[in-house]
């Protein structure tokens, strides 16, 4: 090698060397891969656009996302550690949930008719952004799930509320009182145990594990407003 | 390698940088096939080239100023040989600023709306917030030296949102009706405004009189404090007793004020100051306990009544005027009315 022949020790042939003396020892080595992309301009690029889904039928669109929808609240009612929740979320059943919560705890009475508004506002604001505070101390208490994953399964495991508020609606056609009332406390229970137990199932793993009951109470009391709306609904 | 690098300012003589002129493609990739169809025709002179080259090499600042690019572009004499980029030169530097405000902009988002920023204030133990919880029961009698505060906000985050629910809880078994709109609001509003009102208040007294303690733990503090209003409270919406939530009320709650108090009192220097600091705070504590109350109190003594008399709604309603619809049934309306009214006022004596 013509480094190792030039001595380092004698200080004059250092600065005496001439130019590009050392340039017959660079080689390009052989494991540095020369590659890049041509990229081609826009305009064609266009062109070769696939709409996949863009041109299909709308029957198919709706029918596809119900299915996912369906599937999803087949995982709420029966909660297994799965993960299908959290890898292909999507906020149309949150979404289907709130609003039925919505206009089925507003009263139906004309007289309160400035109360019908708030009502339906009321519950969607309670829900959203009790979901979206949910997660943001789940993310602060060092949670490594996603906003929408977590706005997804708090969403979805509203489910088993939304059952409660139709059997109480159903239970209150009969005649009020305290049977009636206990009966609707009871389902209201449930519901409201079943919903914890859903939605811990699925955010439980992504919490540190010691510090998953500071990231479950958070989800206990929200589920506790919307059943304690519920249960003292009674249309008039 | 310093003699084949160019300065930035400079003519430029070597080979390299001046041919990345090719690298930008006209529709602004980093294409490096030339789309020839688009080029513009116009020949220009050489010196916008020199304009552009300027521009990419001070892509590391935020400057993206055209009028710079104008200045350099006359500084510069060299003939490149590019024709052509003048019509595109315009949409270039339209690109770069885009993409400099876009960095700047991103960036300050990235710093300002983090909610990492957040993240330490809520690194706390399920053990660390259950002994938190009861020390703030337990007032420390130690004043000579300040004490310690926790400063996290995990704690009286959920103190408050507790507090909103139990509000909430004591709302509903009212079954107030015409106020039903806006009780989330109300129960949010007084909670959170009481919360983060009286901690800057109390902030900003401390501030005047000189008291060790920093906003942070404030709002740790007072969050704490409210502990002992939630138990009170929760207890209280359950078992109507005046006796009880007045025992309550001066054991519970004068507690968690204690202790409050004593934290202030170690962390301040100076009678006077020590006496408007923690004067304020007590009333202010104390008085919230004994409004939350209050504030409910008629409607549930409603409650109260409607169960041992008979089956009026605890909220007065007007009863609505019978429309005139049934004059086609040859009721006179008004005799309706009159009735329905009469009758109402009978069952309100009771």
């Amino acid at each position: 090698m013509a480094e190792a022949e030039e001595s380092p020790g004698d200080p004059g042939t250092a600065s005496s060397r001439p130019l590009f003396a050392g340039l017959s020892d660079i080689s390009i080595s052989q494991d540095i891969p020369v590659e890049g992309e041509i990229t081609i301009p826009m305009k064609s690029r266009i062109r070769e656009f696939d709409s996949s889904t863009l041109n299909e039928s709308v029957r198919n669109t709706i029918m596809r996302d119900l299915k996912a929808v369906g599937k999803k609240f087949m995982h709420v009612l029966y909660p297994r550690k799965s993960n299908t929740l959290l890898r292909d979320w999507d906020l149309w059943g949150p979404l289907i949930l709130c609003v039925t919560l919505a206009l089925m705890l507003q009263r139906d009475s004309v007289d309160s008719e400035k109360d019908g508004g708030p009502q339906f506002a009321e519950v969607f604001v309670i829900v959203w952004f009790g979901a979206v505070t949910i997660t943001l101390n789940s993310k602060l208490l060092g949670g490594n799930i996603s906003f929408f994953q977590s706005l997804c399964v708090l969403g979805y495991c509203i489910l088993p509320l939304t059952v409660a508020l139709l059997i109480c609606r159903l239970v209150l056609l009969a005649d009020p009182g305290p049977v009636n009332f206990m009966v609707r406390l009871f389902v209201v229970i449930v519901m409201f145990a079943w919903s914890i137990v859903a939605s811990t199932a699925f955010l439980a793993d992504s919490q540190p594990p010691n510090r998953r009951a500071l990231a479950v109470y958070p989800v206990f009391l929200f589920y506790f407003v919307i059943s304690w709306m519920i249960l003292t609904f009674t249309p008039q | 390698m310093t003699t084949t690098a160019a300065p930035a300012g400079g003519a430029r003589n070597g080979a390299g940088p001046e041919w990345g002129g090719f690298e930008e493609n006209i529709q602004g990739g980093g294409s490096a096939v030339i789309d020839m169809e688009n080029m513009d025709d116009t020949s220009g002179s050489s010196f916008e080239d020199m304009g552009e080259l300027h521009q990419r090499l001070r892509e590391e600042e935020v400057d993206a100023d055209a009028a710079d690019a104008a200045a350099a572009e006359e500084e510069d004499g060299e003939f490149l040989g590019m024709k052509g980029f003048k019509g595109q030169l315009s949409r270039q530097v339209a690109d770069q600023m885009w993409q400099a405000g876009k960095r700047q902009a991103s960036r300050a988002f990235s710093l300002y709306a983090n909610i990492d920023i957040l993240r330490p204030y809520f690194d706390v133990e399920p053990v660390q917030v259950r002994s938190r919880l009861l020390e703030s029961m337990i007032p420390i009698k130690m004043v000579n030296f300040p004490q310690k505060i926790a400063g996290e906000l995990y704690g009286p985050l959920m103190l408050v949102f507790t507090l909103v629910a139990i509000l909430l809880h004591g709302m509903k078994t009212s079954d107030t009706i015409i106020r039903e709109g806006t009780l989330m609001g109300t129960a949010i509003g007084t909670c959170f405004g009481y919360w983060l009102g009286v901690s800057s208040f109390i902030y900003f007294l401390a501030y005047l009189c000189n008291a060790q303690i920093t906003m942070l733990q404030m709002l740790a503090l007072l969050g704490y404090g409210l502990f002992g209003h939630c138990i009170v409270l929760f207890i209280t919406y359950n078992i109507h007793l005046h006796a009880l939530f007045y025992l309550f009320w001066l054991l519970v709650g004068g507690l968690s004020t204690l202790r409050m108090v004593a934290v202030l009192v170690s962390r301040t220097v100076g009678p006077t100051q020590r006496l408007l600091l923690c004067g304020t705070l007590a009333a202010l504590h104390m008085l919230f306990l004994l409004y939350l109350h209050f504030a409910y109190h008629k409607v549930v003594e409603g409650i109260l009544d409607t169960l041992e008399g008979p089956n009026i709604p605890p909220i007065q309603r007007v009863p609505r005027d019978i429309p005139a619809v049934l004059a086609a049934a040859r009721l006179p309306t008004t005799i309706l009315n009159a009735t329905a009214k009469a009758v109402a006022v009978t069952l309100q004596s009771h």
